[in-house]
């Protein structure tokens, strides 16, 4: 059980990658640092708040980010090339071909006036010389394939026809178009209802072993991740906090923050006598607090935190996270918070 | 808990009496009625007083509708709404606006319910000046601002000087100004990140135990709704399916739509990592609401479906334990299931064979 096997070929390396933005209030600093790998069979969650910084990094792995105002930093090895480096010709055929994304809301991503089929058959035309016989074929083979009833004739029909789960479904249909080797959904469940959100996140999970990609799976919500993630990364104000696989980051969970997501989440399975908050407000990215990111928030704080960054490092168990509190007394806290959960006395 | 000790004798705080509402579907230049919208359908609540009724489902089941004609802000096709004892059905706006003080509702969104042009100041005293009630505004907004957890002295700030879960503080303090009875809180914390959400549930919490209010609280969210209330409906296409005490609601389910939603919601463990349950995947999507399904509402996506039975026969509110009713004609018999024990349903009978009152060995 200790590590999840990591035993498929790396597809996506992002090495200290960082973006700033320019505005009229200052520089933000949406993403600092932040480095990760992506295997084959891998979905990787990344969890955070708003303005954590976990849409951004997926945009500058997709070139999505307009360099006019955007500096963006470091490396995103894909199969060994970096992106950043690559001329905007060569990057389209990287993007929607080789790594492909869906988003939040379906509705805002087709257009209201074509029929959905003809979306992915045109997007199978972007990056293949087919008939637009054979692409509107693919198409329907595509939106079968997602689950989608009568595919032949609801390919005809426009978006508006479509439930929300429905276009969800035809976007992930137009992801796969080229059979790509990684795929990053950006809170791809957060718009839909709880039932339809199920029915997404196992089509998510049906496509990934079908086509063996890599997912990388944004989210707001610890319970989607914790369900269909294999590694995790939670992310604060632009920062890696703690990442690793999942398994051990849900059952060791090292970093404070993540503690404060993890208890203060209301459950299904129990009523809590508290919820345990997160005092205050994320920080402002225009000035981000010196030290750790989460210092001013957090209530195991001493001497180092305001003044030294605590590095993203191994810990004993395996996985890294980026705090200055010693291992022995996380082990400490963390066991008597969970006997506190389980209503037991450590 | 403190509510289900009451006698139950005591008359509930909100009642709602077969209320159902239709919204006409309008077409063509002339808006000729082309159907109707059963956005709530024959729906029987009572809220008492001092606990918190959580009414869960997914959108457009009608939850926050019903919310709505509970505090009249709309009016309803047929049906009573009893207030504090009182049929307020049909009353006209005069009438009603000394009960209106008595009735506060918190909205979703903390960015569209706050007048952007008026400092905190002037939203919060807002149902003083509606109401002409206190003489010294500026200090008793004060008062409310620290109540909820904000510095009085942002008194004279603008909305947007604020963060979401701030915003949602001023929310809540406007809805507290009248000092009312009821509050009706519409997805309080959904546009809220998690860390921000827990502080306004317990926000929430410790003003009911202290002014000993009555919510009744609109979520999507189960896990939001079991832990803020006492007891629970849950609605699908404009209908009460279940209701019944959270605890019992929670720990047994009897409809299978309940059913269905509790496995669909993902979850995490403190200590457990990230053991798979099996989830109940229900197929397909929700029936318009304009043509909703004969019979069983739900019989369309339904595991347990039964041909011939589900769909000619309508399921009443029937009890089960203790302040537990649900409307199934196949309940669950334990909790949890598979999705492969739901579907075979004890003691239903097979489709041609209309009545087998012994065959209870399916």
């Amino acid at each position: 059980m200790s590590g999840a096997p990591r035993s498929g070929p790396v597809l996506l390396e992002v090495r200290d990658l960082s973006v700033r933005f320019r505005t009229r209030d200052g520089i933000v600093h949406a993403v600092s640092n932040l480095s990760f790998t992506l295997r084959r069979g891998e979905t990787l969650g990344v969890v955070g708040e708003s303005g954590s910084g976990k849409s951004v990094s997926s945009l500058a792995i997709m070139g999505l980010l307009n360099r006019a105002y955007a500096d963006v930093e470091g490396e995103i090895l894909f199969e060994g090339t970096d992106l950043l480096k690559l001329p905007p010709d060569k990057l389209r055929e990287v993007r929607g071909r080789d790594i492909s994304m869906i988003f939040q809301d379906p509705f805002a991503s087709l257009h209201p006036m074509y029929r959905v089929g003809a979306q992915i058959a045109e997007a199978v035309r972007v990056h293949e010389d087919v008939s637009k016989r054979e692409a509107w074929e693919r198409a329907v083979e595509l939106l079968a394939a997602v689950g989608i009833p009568n595919a032949r004739s609801r390919a005809r029909d426009y978006p508006h026809q479509f439930s929300g789960g429905m276009r969800q479904r035809a976007m992930i249909a137009m992801a796969l178009v080229h059979n790509p080797d990684v795929l990053i959904a950006d809170e791809p469940t957060t718009a839909l209802d709880v039932t339809v959100q199920a029915q997404i996140l196992e089509l998510i999970d049906k496509v990934k072993r079908e086509f063996d990609i890599g997912v990388i799976l944004i989210t707001h919500d610890l319970g989607v991740v914790a369900e269909t993630a294999t590694h995790v990364m939670v992310m604060y104000a632009g920062r890696a906090m703690e990442y690793g696989p999942a398994h051990e980051v849900f059952s060791a969970a090292q970093h404070p923050y993540t503690w404060g997501l993890l208890e203060s989440m209301p459950t299904v399975e129990k009523r809590l006598d508290v919820l345990v908050p997160i005092e205050g407000s994320p920080p402002s990215l225009l000035r981000p607090p010196p030290g750790c990111p989460f210092h001013p928030r957090c209530r195991y704080r001493f001497e180092p935190c305001d003044k030294v960054r605590p590095p993203l490092a191994p810990v004993p168990g395996g996985h890294l996270d980026a705090c200055h509190l010693a291992p022995e007394r996380k082990r400490e806290v963390w066991s008597t918070r969970i006997a506190a959960e389980l209503g037991v006395t450590a | 808990m403190t509510v289900s000790e009451l006698p139950a004798a005591e008359e509930p705080l909100v009642e709602v009496v077969h209320l159902t509402k239709h919204f006409p579907v309008k077409q063509g230049v002339f808006s000729r009625t082309k159907g109707v919208v059963h956005a709530v359908e024959d729906v029987t609540l009572a809220v008492r007083r001092g606990e918190t009724l959580g009414i869960v489902g997914e959108s457009g089941c009608g939850k926050s509708t019903t919310a709505r004609l509970i505090v009249r802000l709309l009016e309803p096709t047929s049906g009573v709404v009893r207030f504090d004892g009182r049929d307020i059905t049909h009353l006209r706006q005069r009438a009603l606006r000394p009960i209106r003080r008595e009735m506060q509702i918190i909205f979703q969104d903390p960015y569209s319910s706050l007048n952007p042009r008026k400092s905190v100041g002037q939203i919060v005293a807002e149902p003083f000046a509606i109401h002409h009630t206190e003489k010294d505004r500026k200090r008793r907004v004060q008062e409310l601002l620290e109540r909820v957890g904000l510095n009085p002295e942002h008194y004279n700030r603008y909305p947007h000087e604020f963060s979401g879960g701030q915003r949602q503080r001023i929310g809540v303090a406007r809805a507290l100004a009248l000092q009312p009875k009821l509050i009706v809180c519409d997805e309080p914390v959904s546009a809220l990140d998690v860390s921000v959400q827990a502080q306004i549930l317990n926000l929430l919490k410790d003003l009911q135990r202290e002014f000993g209010l009555t919510y009744v609280f609109i979520s999507h969210d189960l896990s939001v709704i079991r832990q803020i209330s006492d007891r629970i409906a849950v609605m699908y296409l404009g209908r009460v399916l279940e209701v019944g005490a959270s605890e019992s609601l929670y720990e047994h389910p009897r409809h299978p739509y309940t059913a269905a939603l509790l496995s669909a919601v993902p979850k995490h463990e403190l200590n457990g990592g990230t053991t798979r349950r099996e989830r109940i995947v229900l197929g397909g999507d929700v029936p318009s609401p304009v043509n909703p399904p004969p019979a069983c509402v739900f019989h369309t996506r339904c595991p347990r479906f039964q041909r011939g039975h589900c769909d000619v026969e309508t399921p009443l509110l029937r009890p089960f334990a203790r302040d537990h009713l649900a409307a199934c004609h196949y309940p669950l018999e334990r909790w949890p299931m598979s999705g492969e024990e739901l579907a075979r349903p004890f003691g239903a009978r097979a489709a041609n064979q209309p009545e087998a009152p012994s065959s209870k060995q399916a």
